[in-house]
């Protein structure tokens, strides 16, 4: 492991060789939007929203998943890259069916607040509503593919943490679906534990549990460092008091 | 097997071959064999036997012969006449008046002068159509696994990967990077354990250039891979191959039966130190899993979605360890470069662009098939002297290569030379060899659609832009196509394009806009005559006899 | 003279228009500032020509709707989506993934208390478009004003820079789905 130093938006910082150009850009205070990327999960650069430039190359690099090198100049805040950020929610509206007034999570949705920071207007390409099935089999979840937008954060958490693998994705193209186990209701899914990792990990209103109404529920993601730093570094983290 | 005893078994079939009389030799891949190659074949061999000709003339099936439009093809090897359109009549003709006679049949005769065959150049193809692809022994006597055994007993590895870097080869695969290049790179990648992988999952429409290879010469993809693993220090490779390629697989599976028993894959190859098997592997057919990353992933045993670069394979692939991944012709040009040194290779084509490319001609032209063509050949000669032009009556409007990744080549550019720099300058790429000749009766828009409602049912899913991107790009193509587009919506298509090339994960994505941008570039108005403004506001007086009451 | 001002409703719950009712004394304010030309709640029958803003509350859901927005946008110079199911479709799209016969079925049969029946055949009643759509799907918008429904500031402030001759920029404080 050695020390690195680069650019970030004309600002000098330094990082460890093998952290992510995002985990760097975080410990200097400088944001990058996320949606797949979640602390304590493998990376899979999925979404896309985090795409930087670098100097030297046309080509866009998801800081999530790309590690620094000495010198490396990186901007993660050009017009050009707001743009995308833009429209790759608006893909992500059009793709799902999204009524945020009817939606438990309303008001603590990710995907709406991704909105708000690229100061999405409106969805400029057509709507999809595609034709997507709820399942609410199980006792105490829900999952609802119409708000599913395909992050894999509920199919990577059962599997990297809790062990169980419920969760994988059918199909491709516009017809990937996340399914449980091979693609049975959930309710009588022989793998699934009932831990309910994913249901807080899920960025929307995708996966949530039953008897929630219109706004009530909010997702925590903080258990997973918890867990995750108690299995890698053998340390309990306090939850409360590291609030940076 | 010994070097000694590999010049031995050469020697002994060719003598075995000089003993016929003739040699005949038929097309037994999957172009001829459809249209009623088979039934060809056993009339041949009927003919034969009737006239009690078996012990005077030889029949072989070999791989294919180029001109696929017209098949069912037989040769004449000693003569070199090619008979096309052959059925079982028409065989019995051949043998009763060509071999008993000694007369030509004159209505199925191919003028083999025709520029057709007068310009290609044959490497990867050079055994197709003359030796019989489901015999080791016939392979070997045409100098098979010669450069194998001069690589493993003459050379170095450092020596095998700097004279692949002398003949310039790039890969076939696409994107052409520099062979010699990745070669050194997987050498010197630190790691025990390293792989090779052969990447014939060939999926872009209408393509079959590796699938011919295949089954014409799998010894000669064999050969490659294995001087590959000696290269880079690796003792397992694996052939990726479809699922719809029953024949190939099965042409596989034999000549990795044969050269194993011969000593020429296995342990101690050349009595030297090197050990090299081959497995296959098959897949479901999905076009993404090209991609080498999630080919990569296929062969684990997970779902084929491309990851991101870097790590690249070379230096993470296969289970981790290094890996050196090809394309099927890619490993075809191996054994000859090393047969016949670097330096000749890099005489052949352009200096930036070495070699030969092999090329399934389609669309509208007279002359489809299979052909192999010096790198740097001006279009117009592919089109023109080999393809004969596009049909009766139509004109000729533009080429596409690279498939679903590629662009077009209009009219104004048929003098352009078919390199990678010079496919660059116009938007377009070499891809993997499919070139489709689209006329005066072509429309582009449609062209373009075709080619992302491929991207769409292909997309693995992945990633935001491609997945849904393609979906929009796609809608919007059709809108335009049928008259309800506005000029918006034309800048809309346009900026998606640029997003989904720039924001994608994998080359499924980032290359899917080309064939929209590059019909766009040289065909904007064939767009542009389908769309109208967007409506807006009219001022007070000329829209208001009509009203609605709420 | 004073900015010609409509307002309009399509397939939405009249919300939006609740939410503008909202602004209590403001309402007074805004009609020193403008002529209020066409609204569900003034009684005009006929959307009448040069109109500077029309605020369209609802998505496009039958035929009459589609009419109505092309006309509105023929005879306005700002055209402005008003309110979640106008800029996305919102709880009027929920139905997109239903067939039409479906949803009439449930409408007119299942739910009906006298007379099951799917009206038809009567040119008095639109046709229902197969999916319901976003205003601007259909013609072209020049501002968004978003949530279910738009509070009453949020309308305030976007009402007031359309006033001003501005396109209200949404703000982060304004920019709200839901
Ligand atoms: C979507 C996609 C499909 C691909 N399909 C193929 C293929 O069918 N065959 C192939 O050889 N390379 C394919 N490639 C390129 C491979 O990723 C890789 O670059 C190639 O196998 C490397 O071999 P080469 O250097 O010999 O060309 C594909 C790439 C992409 C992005
Ligand atoms: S998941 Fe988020 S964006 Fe989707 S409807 Fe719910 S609150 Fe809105
Ligand atoms: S269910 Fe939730 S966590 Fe899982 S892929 Fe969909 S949005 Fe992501
Ligand atoms: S670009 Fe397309 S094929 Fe490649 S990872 Fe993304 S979704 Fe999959
Ligand atoms: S957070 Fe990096 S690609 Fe999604």
């Amino acid at each position: 492991m050695a020390i690195l130093t680069l650019t970030i938006n004309g600002e000098h910082v330094s990082g460890k060789d093998d952290e992510s150009l995002l985990a760097i850009a975080e410990q200097h205070g400088i944001r990058i939007p996320t949606l797949c990327h979640l602390d304590g999960l493998s990376d899979v650069g999925a979404c896309r929203l985090c795409l930087v430039e670098i100097e030297g190359t046309p080509r866009l690099f998801p800081a999530c998943t790309t590690k620094p090198r000495e010198g490396m100049v990186v901007s993660t805040d050009t017009e050009r890259l707001r743009k995308y950020r833009r429209m790759i929610i608006e893909f992500l509206a059009s793709e799902g069916n999204h009524q945020c007034a009817v939606c438990v999570v309303n008001n603590h949705c990710e995907l709406q607040n991704m909105a708000y920071e690229t100061a999405l207007t409106h969805v400029s390409v057509p709507y999809l509503y595609p034709k997507k099935e709820l399942d609410a089999s199980h006792e105490n979840f829900i999952i609802d593919r119409n708000r599913c937008i395909l992050c894999t954060r509920c199919v990577r958490v059962c599997h990297e943490v809790e062990g169980a693998h419920t969760w994988d994705i059918a199909g491709r193209g516009i017809d990937c679906e996340i399914i449980s186990d091979l693609n049975q209701p959930w309710g009588t899914s022989e793998s699934c534990t009932s831990c309910g990792k994913c249901v807080l990990v899920c960025p929307t209103g995708a996966l949530i549990e039953k008897g929630e109404a219109v706004s009530e529920m909010e997702k925590k993601t903080d258990f997973l460092r918890y867990i995750v730093t108690a299995r890698q570094k053998r340390e309990w983290v306090n939850l409360d008091s590291d609030e940076e | 097997m010994t070097v000694e005893e590999l010049r031995e078994v050469a020697e002994t079939e060719r003598a075995r071959q000089g003993n016929f009389r003739h040699r005949i030799t038929y097309c037994s891949a999957a172009g001829c064999a459809s249209c009623g190659g088979i039934a060809v074949h056993e009339a041949l061999a009927k003919a034969l036997k009737a006239r009690n000709l078996e012990n005077e003339v030889e029949l072989a099936g070999t791989g294919c012969m180029g001109l696929c439009g017209e098949g069912p093809l037989v040769r004449i090897v000693g003569d070199g006449t090619l008979y096309q359109r052959v059925d079982v009549a028409v065989a019995e003709k051949i043998i009763e008046e060509h071999i008993v006679q000694g007369k030509k049949v004159a209505e199925n005769l191919v003028d083999t002068t025709d520029p057709f065959f007068a310009s290609q150049v044959k490497i990867v193809l050079e055994n197709c159509g003359t030796t019989d692809s489901e015999k080791i022994d016939d392979y070997i006597a045409a100098g098979g696994y010669e450069a194998l055994a001069k690589a493993v007993t003459e050379l170095q590895p450092a020596g095998v990967v700097e004279e692949i870097r002398k003949s310039g080869l790039r890969g076939r695969g696409g994107a052409g990077y520099p062979t010699g290049l990745k070669w050194g790179i997987v050498r010197k990648a630190p790691g025990e354990q390293k792989y090779v992988v052969c990447n014939a999952d060939e999926g872009d429409p209408g393509a079959f250039m590796d699938r011919s290879v295949l089954e014409g010469d799998p010894h000669r993809v064999l050969e490659g891979m294995a001087i590959g693993g000696y290269a880079v220090g690796a003792s397992q490779g694996f052939i990726y191959v479809r699922a719809e390629y029953p024949l190939a697989i099965e042409r596989l599976r034999l000549a990795i039966k044969h050269a194993e028993r011969a000593g020429l894959l296995g342990n101690r190859i050349f009595d030297s130190q090197f050990n090299f098997r081959i497995d296959i592997r098959i897949g479901a057919g999905a076009f993404v899993c090209g991609e080498e990353t999630a080919l990569i992933r296929s062969i684990e045993g997970k779902r084929g979605r491309p990851r991101p670069r870097p790590p690249y394979p070379s230096e993470k692939g296969l289970w981790g360890a290094p890996t050196l991944i090809n394309n099927v012709e890619t490993f075809a040009n191996i054994a000859p470069i090393i047969r016949k040194g670097g330096a000749w290779f890099a005489a052949i084509g352009t200096p930036k662009s070495t070699g030969t490319k092999v090329f399934a001609l389609a669309g509208k032209i007279r002359n489809t098939g299979l052909i192999e063509v010096p790198m740097g050949i001006p279009l117009r000669k592919i089109i023109f002297d080999i393809g004969g032009g596009t049909p009766e009556g139509t004109t000729f409007k533009a080429a596409q290569t690279g498939g679903p990744s590629g662009g077009c080549i209009p009219a104004e550019s048929l003098d352009l030379p078919v390199d990678y720099e010079s496919l660059a300058t116009v938007g377009s790429i070499m891809g993997s060899g499919g070139l489709i000749v689209m006329d005066s009766t072509s429309n582009m828009v449609d062209v373009a659609k075709y080619f992302m409602e491929f991207c769409v049912d292909e997309s693995c899913g992945k990633c935001v832009p491609c997945r849904v991107g393609t979906v929009h790009i796609h809608g919007l193509l059709e809108k335009i196509s049928e008259g309800r587009g506005t000029t918006d919506d034309l800048a809309l298509l346009e900026e998606l394009c640029q997003m989904v090339k720039d924001t994608s994960l994998c080359g499924l994505g980032q290359s899917a806009p080309n064939p929209v941008l590059s019909t766009l570039r040289f065909f904007r108005n064939e767009y542009t005559e389908l769309l109208h403004a967007p409506e807006g506001y009219v001022p007070s007086g000329t829209a208001n006899e009509k009203s609605i009451a709420q | 003279m004073k900015p010609r001002v409509a307002t309009a409703w399509l397939g939405g719950c009249s919300g939006c228009h609740m939410s503008f009712l909202d602004m209590d004394e403001r309402l007074i304010e805004l009609a020193d500032k403008m002529d209020l030309v066409y609204s569900p709640i003034i009684d005009i029958k006929n959307f009448p020509g040069n109109v500077d803003v029309t605020l369209v509350e609802g998505a496009v859901a039958n035929t009459e709707h589609e009419e109505m927005a092309h006309l509105i946008r023929r005879n306005s110079r700002i055209v402005v989506s008003f309110g979640d199911c106008a800029v996305t479709g919102n709880v009027t799209a929920m139905r997109n993934s239903l067939t039409r016969e479906a949803v009439l079925d449930r409408s007119y049969v299942q739910l009906a208390d006298i007379t099951p029946q799917i009206p038809r055949d009567y040119p008095t009643i639109a046709e229902l478009m197969t999916t319901a759509r976003p205003l601007h799907e259909i013609i072209t918008v020049d501002a968004f004003i978003h949530g279910c429904p738009p509070t009453a500031d949020q309308i305030w402030y976007a009402v007031s820079q359309l006033l001003e001759g501005k396109i209200p920029a949404l703000s982060n404080v304004y920019l709200r789905y839901g």
